[in-house]
């Protein structure tokens, strides 16, 4: 178990006129090697909450463990939670400022202790997996186009080596296709790497073809926290919450009250092509 | 992080001085000030007090809110009084020791100096808490239009006004996000040398700068794209006017103002 979340509590203001109530009990557990998406509206408190696991807020109340020890213990070594939890902020590329695309790369690295050369080597292997070649290290990281720089962005987040990366929103403002590229690269990450991945996003589409955990959050609290398939039953409870399953739950509801023999639990058009194909065989048949 | 910092911190409530006209309220707040410094008598700080007290009950602000503006002054506070207490010279000394001595004089005139200092600050505090940055640049233009007639581009400096007033906050919170994004990444804000210090917020400084000038240059877009080309013949939307209220509130700074002026005047 590599994070842990025991009755967290976040408020905003605390006292004020403004004051917020972020977070409400929160308790979660996070594997080791999971890759989990975190859903929900605007405002449902999962930016408060990511930045809960590696230390860059404090829970108001309650605990957060990260490898069984509790972050908040005096004399805990934060810079290195932060180097183990690398978490990835939206808009990332908001956050370039080097000359070159390599050496902002290398910033991660470089505040890690590492030599030029093992931080430049750490460098080029993150920008290899978020798919930027060669030609782009002596770039100007703002000669880039947006789906180039957030891929950068990542890859300094990623040159750091993290056990678990967090991505907040990591295709906001993309279109189609790099949002497409991007999710992709992810996932080849996990697999490729074993990380463990928390993708955060207020699209279920975008996740659903990914993630192995859903985890639903509306107004602070934990709503839901099962598989794509069990979280999209509940699609109804989702709309309520202004959520919404992606279009195949829909679809595959929507033609099993037709009479049409399919699997209403697929979710993702994949699974839900062969499940049509065979139940149109299966109709064919009769 | 730094979200604590207040400027202009505007504090929702529904009351009388929520409702004022803010042209009401910034000159209050000048005739107090004024006030402040005509009066140098006990008597005087009376009814500056009892006007202050009025004003802070009628505004329905919590009073902490109206002293916390007072912890940024507290330094220049403590110099003044001590300057003041020490290096007055007057008639009958009190204490003295080593080459510095309190007279009564140096008493008095330290007491005054705090008691000034800190109703100005409550003061000004009052009409902040009470009155958005927007209404009260918006007052600010309508005093200042007569200064129109002189060629003083009145409409445009407050424009501009309104404008950095609205950025602070967004440039605050950008500031954060920036600088929890470099400390996620192992950045280091707080240790070392000075150099060193100087050198760390060169990631987030760059990123700070690149985004205001994104900022204004979509701003100064979106403004151009509605058409807006300075202040001759633009109307206001909800053009400030005077009701009964408003009225009433400077009948009663005038006889403030008229009281503390006959209290300097006859004792």
């Amino acid at each position: 178990m590599s994070i842990k979340l025991e009755h967290v509590n976040y408020v905003y203001s605390p006292e004020t006129a403004y004051e917020i109530h972020a977070l409400k009990d929160v308790n979660l557990e996070i594997g080791s090697g999971e890759f989990i998406g975190l859903i929900g509206h605007t405002g449902s408190g999962k930016s408060t909450l990511v930045q809960h696991l590696n230390g860059l807020m404090k829970a108001t109340s309650g605990h957060v463990y990260f490898h069984g020890e509790d972050i908040y213990a005096e004399g805990y070594n934060m810079r290195n939670l932060r180097s183990k939890v690398g978490l990835v902020f939206q808009y990332p590329e908001h956050q370039l400022f080097e000359v070159d695309v390599l050496s902002d790369v290398c910033f991660g690295p470089k505040n890690q202790g590492l030599s030029k050369e093992e931080a430049e080597a750490r460098a080029k292997e993150a920008l290899r997996m978020v798919g930027l070649s060669e030609e782009f290290y002596k770039k100007s990281p703002f000669e880039l186009s947006g789906g180039q720089k957030r891929r950068a962005a990542i890859a300094g987040v990623l040159a750091m080596d993290p056990e678990v990366l967090i991505l907040d929103e990591p295709t906001a403002g993309l279109d189609p296709k790099g949002r497409d590229e991007i999710l992709d690269q992810i996932s080849a990450l996990h697999k490729e790497k074993k990380i463990t991945i928390v993708l955060v996003s207020h699209s279920m589409e975008d996740v659903a073809k990914y993630v192995e955990r859903i985890i639903v959050m509306n107004q602070g609290e934990v709503m839901f926290n099962d598989t794509p398939r069990e979280v999209f039953r509940h699609y109804k409870e989702l709309e309520a919450v202004g959520l919404a399953a992606p279009q195949v739950t829909y679809i595959m509801h929507a033609l099993k009250e037709k009479g049409f023999p399919v699997d209403e639990d697929a979710t993702t058009i994949e699974e839900a092509r062969d499940t049509i194909l065979n139940a149109l065989k299966a109709g064919g048949r009769r | 992080m730094i979200r604590d910092i207040t400027l202009g911190q505007y504090y929702p409530a529904d009351s009388i001085l929520h409702k004022l006209d803010p042209r009401v309220k910034l000159v209050t707040t000048l005739v107090f000030i004024v006030a402040l410094f005509v009066n140098n008598s006990w008597v005087g700080c009376v009814v500056s007090t009892v006007f202050l007290a009025a004003v802070i009950r009628l505004s329905k602000v919590p009073f902490k809110f109206m002293v916390r503006g007072l912890k940024t002054i507290i330094m220049i506070l403590m110099i003044t009084v001590v300057f003041n207490l020490f290096l007055t010279p007057g008639d009958r000394v009190l204490v003295s020791f080593w080459k510095l001595q309190i007279t009564d004089k140096g008493l008095r005139t330290a007491a005054f100096m705090a008691i000034r200092l800190i109703y100005l600050i409550v003061g000004s505090s009052v009409m902040t808490l009470t009155t958005t940055p927007n209404d009260l640049t918006d007052a600010m233009e309508r005093l200042l239009g007569p200064l129109k007639k002189l060629h003083v581009p009145v409409h445009e400096v407050s424009m501009m006004m309104s404008i950095a007033l609205r950025f602070i906050p967004i440039l605050l919170e950008e500031t954060d996000k920036i600088m929890k994004a470099q400390i996620a990444r192992g950045a280091d804000f707080e240790s070392g040398n000075l150099i060193q210090k100087a050198k760390s917020l060169v990631p987030l400084l760059v990123p700070l700068f690149i985004s205001a000038f994104r900022r204004a240059n979509d701003l100064a877009m979106a403004m151009e794209a509605r058409c807006y080309r300075g202040g001759s013949g633009r109307t206001k939307m909800k053009p400030l006017t005077y009701v009964r209220r408003d009225y009433i509130a400077y009948a009663v700074v005038a006889a403030y103002l008229a009281a503390t002026i006959a209290v300097r005047v006859v004792l």
